[in-house]
């Protein structure tokens, strides 16, 4: 099982397109497309697309914090979107719902970017 | 025994039995781990949400055996044994791996938001009970429980 990952140019940053699982053996992949994000110069945003992900273990989380923590380094927002219930369940699980910034949609997620 | 129309799966005395897999010790195989236990979980008749969780924890409890008791070596095995009861569904893993050391397991505070140390905790969530067995030969046997009578829709 592979994770398919795609980038896209938006606003004053770039959003992140993420489909399948993201566990331990997809979160290095992950890992390095969002590397390929931060090489990006002047970026002052990331979106990560969620909507094709439907499960997400501790891996994948601890990828996303980390990514959280390159934006605020590098002093971009980051925001996710389009969390599935099963996704969902895992941010609530690690008490991470309040810290990370989560549209609905892309369109609520890159307004005013 | 059959899975057909969401029976349980039984011999002909209408007693579980338990459904194994086997599967070596690399992260590509937590798919499978995963996609073997969905219908079995959802058979036991646990809630969605439960369901979910309850898949989670195996799934971390396996990527915790890849990485701590086979040390990232994907040439390990880790056999899996899923028994559902009237009582209890209960998951056991074994692994040849190095044994558990059972003094430095335990879940990180969630306030401490960092990557990593969440696998524990997700463990916890979904069960009611966790025991590591480290007097079976080789490796580790953990079993996972979870009581039935918590089964909510």
């Amino acid at each position: 099982m592979k994770v398919e990952i795609a980038t896209e140019k938006i606003g004053v940053g770039w959003m992140l397109v993420l489909k399948g699982d993201v566990d331990m053996n997809t979160s290095p992949d992950v890992r390095n497309g969002l590397g390929e994000v931060f090489k990006q110069a002047g970026s002052k945003a990331l979106v990560i697309n969620l909507s094709g992900v439907r499960y997400m273990d501790s891996s994948g989380i601890a990828t996303l914090v980390e990514a959280m923590q390159n934006c605020m380094k590098q002093g971009m927002k980051l925001r996710l979107v389009e969390l599935s219930p099963s996704v969902r369940d895992v941010f609530e699980l690690a008490r991470l719902s309040s810290i990370f910034e989560i549209f609905p949609t892309v369109n609520d997620a890159t307004a005013g970017l | 025994m059959t899975q057909d129309s969401g029976q349980k799966i039984a011999h002909a005395e209408g007693q579980a039995v338990p459904v194994s897999l086997i599967v070596p010790s690399h992260p590509r195989y937590l798919y499978v781990i995963r996609r073997t236990l969905h219908p079995l979980v959802c058979d036991a008749g646990f809630s969605r949400k439960d369901a979910r969780r309850i898949i989670l924890g195996v799934d971390e409890a396996c990527a915790n055996i890849i990485k701590h008791a086979y040390g990232g070596d994907p040439k390990g095995t880790i056999i899996m044994s899923v028994m559902d009861d009237a009582e209890r569904f209960s998951v056991r893993l074994k692994d040849f791996g190095k044994k558990v050391d059972r003094t430095k397991i335990a879940p990180r505070a969630l306030d401490d938001i960092r990557p990593g140390g969440l696998g524990t905790h997700f463990m916890q969530a979904a069960f009611d009970s966790i025991t590591y067995d480290t007097e079976q030969g080789e490796g580790t046997v953990l079993t996972l429980e979870k009581k039935k009578q918590q089964v909510t829709q």
